[in-house]
């Protein structure tokens, strides 16, 4: 009975950590398998440990090259996002103007919309245009997706600023500009950031979007996506648990960071 | 026994229009860019196409807009199995995800203590790794022969699956149970993030009302924290079954032939086949089934201002 009624407390806890443990599964493996020397072109099963891909991470004709390409785009659809986005974040929340309605249902379709019809659209248009598909195309497309989500994170941040703080700057005799340089920007700025953090996500693991409007240009999810037709060689195991590892490093280093911080203050 | 835990929350501020004394143009200045790139990119597209699924002709003559409606007919019934089983699928994943995903929102909104942020990254980091490299990770897990096959097959579960056709024989692998298992993993996070939302912004007092009103912890749930949840719930149904009922990834990695979803179709008919009209014409039919049932499913779930 105290068996029984200990499960009954803690059902949502097991359930919980069941489904933490079906997110996180992917990524053991991942890792496991990045210390694999498969014997075929795939590394599905398991043959024997060997560290021959962590010593050589770039083995693989275009692995890098398309790593570093996925890296750039993401820079500059998230530097490009994040100014345009931000911006209309700052209008939608701070004036008033006509059509509103018209500009907030067309931030908010692209995310209501299946990847692969923005895709095809998207490819549609640089075909009659006669567009050639590459770089520029990806990086288009990738600033029109992210767009819709950077504005959500910005105005979700300035809309919970309160307005008084800018007018008590006026009344302190501060200009728009300083205005906006001292106080909207510092305070807006973790809704930014936020937007841009979730901007480069999205456009690094892009993939749908990417695969139509690439042409013979190759992102690394293009690479690994060829990979599964042609053979997955473990380097791309090794990336992605170096990249797992890298952003959890960064989240318990900026956690650590500010809570000393804020123990500081307190 | 319930004592009160929190203060209450500050005043809130109060919601006047700000002041719009200077720049009539700043507005319209902050957007242009910014909607002209959305208009050109993401709404031109849309016309295009539109005007591509009635076009007749073919890649070396050209095509002309010959107002050819038969090709969405066309397309419809003979792609309506493939529309069919991504609503299906997308569903399945969607009712599992939200099964799956709200034990661990709540467990990280209310039972995690000092382990709340090591849960959240824990949620969040697998989004950094590639999410194709994580679905092909599925491949290893549900291998023939593998560990998670082989235990389903000595508790007859697979004895099961095979009598209701989501799974062939001693298989998991290019069988429906595979696909569908991969769209719930691969959305999952995006149900489990709104509802941790909607959860963590209830006051802990209802709760404890609940309970000093005599009501069982299932009560509780059910009149109290279930229904203060519905934003969550809402939103991450949405964000769940959109992008699978489109995705074509897992369909393509984890299933076979006859798993494909209609989003397989719309990419090999665009970029291995060439059938541009085809093509648009599933695209469009596909967007207007998404948009009428998320129109219904908000109207009826009563939340039209959250969106």
């Amino acid at each position: 009975m105290a068996f029984v009624n200990w499960l009954k407390r803690h059902l949502v806890v097991i359930a919980g950590l069941f489904t933490l443990g079906y997110l996180l599964l992917p990524n053991v493996v991942v890792t496991v398998f990045s210390f694999n020397n498969p014997k075929g072109r795939f590394n599905y099963e398991w043959q024997e440990f060997s560290t021959d891909a962590w010593t050589d991470p770039c083995g693989v004709a275009d692995l890098c090259g398309s790593l570093s390409l996925s890296l750039q785009i993401a820079l500059w659809a998230t530097l490009g996002a994040t100014i345009l986005g931000a911006m209309i974040a700052f209008a939608l929340v701070r004036y008033r103007f006509r059509a509103r309605g018209a500009v907030n249902s067309l931030i908010f379709l692209p995310m209501a919309m299946p990847e692969v019809v923005m895709a095809a659209s998207l490819l549609t248009l640089f075909l009659n245009m006669g567009v050639q598909l590459g770089f520029w195309t990806i990086l288009i497309a990738h600033i029109m997706f992210c767009l819709s989500f950077v504005v959500t994170a910005v105005k979700a941040r300035v809309m919970s600023m309160d307005p008084r703080l800018e007018e008590a700057a006026r009344d302190l005799y501060a200009g728009p500009l300083q205005t906006f340089l001292r106080i909207t920007l510092p305070i807006a700025a973790p809704g930014i950031a936020a937007g841009a953090l979730l901007a480069f996500a999205l456009s690094f693991d892009d993939f749908i979007i990417t695969n139509f409007n690439a042409g013979s240009t190759v992102t690394f999810p293009m690479f690994v996506w060829g990979s599964a037709q042609r053979g997955t060689p473990v380097q791309i195991n090794v990336i992605g648990t170096a990249m797992f590892l890298v952003a959890v490093l960064l989240v318990l280093a900026s956690m650590v960071i500010s809570s000393r911080r804020t123990r500081q203050k307190a | 026994m319930a004592a009160v835990t929190e203060a209450p929350p500050l005043a809130p501020v109060p919601a006047k229009k700000p002041p719009r004394k200077r720049g009539r143009w700043t507005p319209y200045l902050l957007l242009l860019p910014g909607i002209l790139w959305l208009l050109v990119f993401f709404a031109l597209p849309m016309v295009y196409q539109a005007s591509t699924s009635v076009q007749t002709g073919s890649l070396e003559e050209g095509y002309e807009v010959t107002w050819h409606f038969a090709t969405y007919w066309n397309a419809l019934s003979e792609y309506w199995p493939q529309f069919l089983r991504s609503v299906l699928y997308a569903g399945t994943a969607t009712v599992l995800c939200l099964l799956l995903g709200y034990p661990l929102a709540y467990l990280i909104a209310f039972r995690a203590g000092r382990w709340r942020n090591l849960i959240m990254i824990l949620v969040i980091a697998p989004f950094f790794t590639s999410f194709l490299i994580r679905t092909l990770a599925w491949k290893t897990i549900l291998a023939d022969g593998g560990p998670v096959v082989g235990a389903l097959n000595s508790l007859h579960v697979l004895d099961v699956t095979s009598w209701l056709g989501i799974t062939a024989g001693d298989r998991v692998l290019a069988t429906p149970l595979a696909v569908v298992c991969g769209l719930t993993y691969n959305f999952l996070p995006f149900m489990i993030l709104p509802l941790y939302t909607s959860l963590e912004r209830i006051d802990g007092r209802l709760h404890e009302a609940a309970g000093d009103l005599y009501a069982r912890p299932f009560t509780t749930f059910r009149k109290v924290t279930f229904p203060l949840s519905m934003p969550g719930v809402v939103s991450g149904t949405l964000l769940t079954f959109i992008p699978a009922t489109g995705d074509y990834v897992n369909a393509d990695l984890l299933g076979s032939t006859d798993t494909r979803m209609i989003g397989n179709v719309i990419q090999s008919q665009f970029l291995r086949i060439l059938d541009y009209p085809t093509a648009a014409a599933l695209s469009f039919i596909l967007m207007f089934a998404i948009l009428i049932m998320v129109t219904l499913y908000i109207r009826k779930s009563g939340t039209e201002d959250l969106v």
